[in-house]
């Protein structure tokens, strides 16, 4: 857009982190979690926290539908490729561990596995390859759920057919605002799960939660001016649900999105890695679909995995409790980048460390996560996937 | 706007199967793979403005003047809007007066408040 430049201007900024200072000065520690990947790849990246006083505190939440992804899931997918089925995925999904291996040490070991920007790829893959079984691994939030949604709807080959682990992100902030070790002082909402759902699923978080509440655009200044609007609120101690994002975000979100959704999608509980059961959390095709459930199609259901391996801690990162950086496998650590490389050379290093440190990894918050913790196994972190992760 | 020029900056240092880039504004993506370069735009939403519509189909500009197509079939628009794109599919349309709105909010805020 044109006006993009706008939303970047270094003056504006300046003048909102300064209105941000003055605001915050006679205020106590105000912690305010954001739970998107895209926000916290635009605070990493401009390099907003640098911008507030220190008594504020900007938080990540698990906005990352890829990160939270159960291991079980994982595991279906490489069954199904290892069946000689094409996987096809977004290319954020292709090194998230499963319990043995990932998507892409499976790629490794010769199994027909292909990155795509957008699920048209997949469509016309299965058209022209009509002698192949293709399955789309859905993975995303709202934001990606209409588009599995429409395509669903719209029959595609009968050769191709969905993983379906698309998650809701309300009952996410939910569990988040509930838990009182975390005392959140604000949310800012995911601007583009918003475009698609609108501001009527976050209304509980004023009311009930008492979390003052802001959606928020993409662009820096958007999410400055998102936490001006926070502090705003705690001063005058009213929560409220602002809508910062007007340019893209309306009350009624894409009604037609959701006509799609509720006509192709069902919600149940599921399991998120390192938050453990969510209710009403995830999509599954509706039973009239089922021809296009991979799930039912092949017969593959994993029902647990491996989600939090030893030493782990993205059980704690992903509720913004500790920094990726106080991870002890982020960015390298134990954890092994090259498929070929052996697995039993990591096991030996593994042996090593646990002589030294005989402690369980921890779970140290409420919800029931699987400890279901397999001895030598290799450790890989999560945060390392991605490189929007990196935080300072 | 002008384009910026194309050049790329490595994201993940060379050593791991898919090597990425980015261009100077960080909006697009390209995954240098064993399918060869890719565009990758993942998780992002980036507004692209309806060049030509046919359908469910239209062809979009993302500032490149480049024509990509996209799914539109989950909003209404017309050519000339703006709208923001996921994954290939435009999930809303850009509203240029609430943008110029928001704008003119911003400096209102920041010049009467105290």
């Amino acid at each position: 857009m044109t006006e993009k430049a706008k939303f970047r201007d270094a003056k504006l900024a300046s003048r909102i982190a300064g209105k941000i200072r003055r605001a915050a000065q006679s205020e106590p520690t105000i912690k305010i979690c954001h739970v998107c990947g895209t926000h916290e790849y635009t605070i990493t990246h401009f390099g907003i926290r640098t911008l507030l006083p220190s008594n504020i505190e900007v938080i990540a939440g698990p906005g990352c539908p890829v990160c939270i992804v159960p291991a079980s899931e994982v595991d279906e997918a490489v069954e199904l490729a290892q069946r000689g089925i094409v996987v096809t995925c977004f290319g954020d999904v292709l090194r998230v561990p499963g319990s043995e291996m990932s998507l892409l040490d499976a790629k490794a070991q010769g199994a027909d596995i292909r990155v795509i920007y957008s699920l048209t790829d997949a469509i016309k893959m299965a058209q022209t390859e009509k002698n192949k079984e293709f399955v789309f691994f859905a993975v995303g939030f709202e934001t990606t759920s209409p588009s599995t949604a429409v395509e669903v709807a719209n029959k595609p080959p009968k050769n191709l057919s969905f993983l379906v682990s698309h998650r809701l992100i309300p009952p996410a902030m939910k569990l988040l605002a509930e838990m009182e070790d975390l005392g959140l002082d604000g949310f800012i909402a995911p601007g583009h799960v918003s475009t698609i759902i609108g501001s009527k699923p976050y209304e509980i978080f004023p009311k009930t939660y008492h979390v003052p509440t802001v959606i928020a655009g993409f662009e820096p200044l958007d999410i400055l001016m998102s936490v001006y609007m926070i502090l705003k609120q705690q001063k005058r101690h009213v929560p409220k649900l602002e809508n910062e994002y007007i340019r893209a975000v309306h009350p009624e979100g894409n009604t037609r999105a959701q006509e799609l959704m509720n006509r192709v999608f069902d919600v149940t509980d599921s399991n998120w890695r390192g938050l453990g059961t969510i209710p009403s959390s995830r999509f599954i095709l509706k039973n009239e679909h089922r021809s296009y459930d991979a799930n039912l199609k092949y017969g593959v259901k994993i029902e647990r995995g491996t989600d939090i391996q030893q030493g782990c801690k993205c059980h704690l990162v992903v509720v913004g409790k500790i920094k990726p950086t106080e991870c002890p496998p982020f960015q390298g650590g134990m954890h092994s980048r090259k498929p070929s490389r052996s697995l039993h050379g990591q096991q030996r290093r593994n042996l090593q460390n646990m002589g030294q440190n005989n402690k369980p990894a921890d779970a140290t918050h409420d919800s029931d996560i699987d400890q279901n913790i397999k001895s030598l196994q290799p450790t890989k972190c999560l945060q390392s996937i991605s490189p929007l992760s990196k935080r300072p | 706007m002008k384009p910026s020029p194309r050049r790329w900056r490595p994201v993940i240092r060379s050593g791991s199967r898919i090597r990425l880039f980015t261009d100077l504004d960080h909006n697009r993506f390209i995954a240098q793979s064993s399918y060869g370069l890719t565009l990758i735009q993942m998780c992002l939403a980036i507004p692209a403005k309806i060049i030509a519509q046919n359908g469910n189909l239209a062809q979009v500009d993302f500032g490149t003047a480049v024509l990509r197509e996209v799914n539109v079939s989950l909003v209404k628009a017309k050519v000339g809007d703006y709208v923001l794109v996921h994954a290939g599919y435009a999930i809303q349309v850009l509203d240029g007066q609430e943008a110029l709105e928001t704008l003119r909010l911003w400096n209102e805020i920041l010049q009467t408040e105290a």
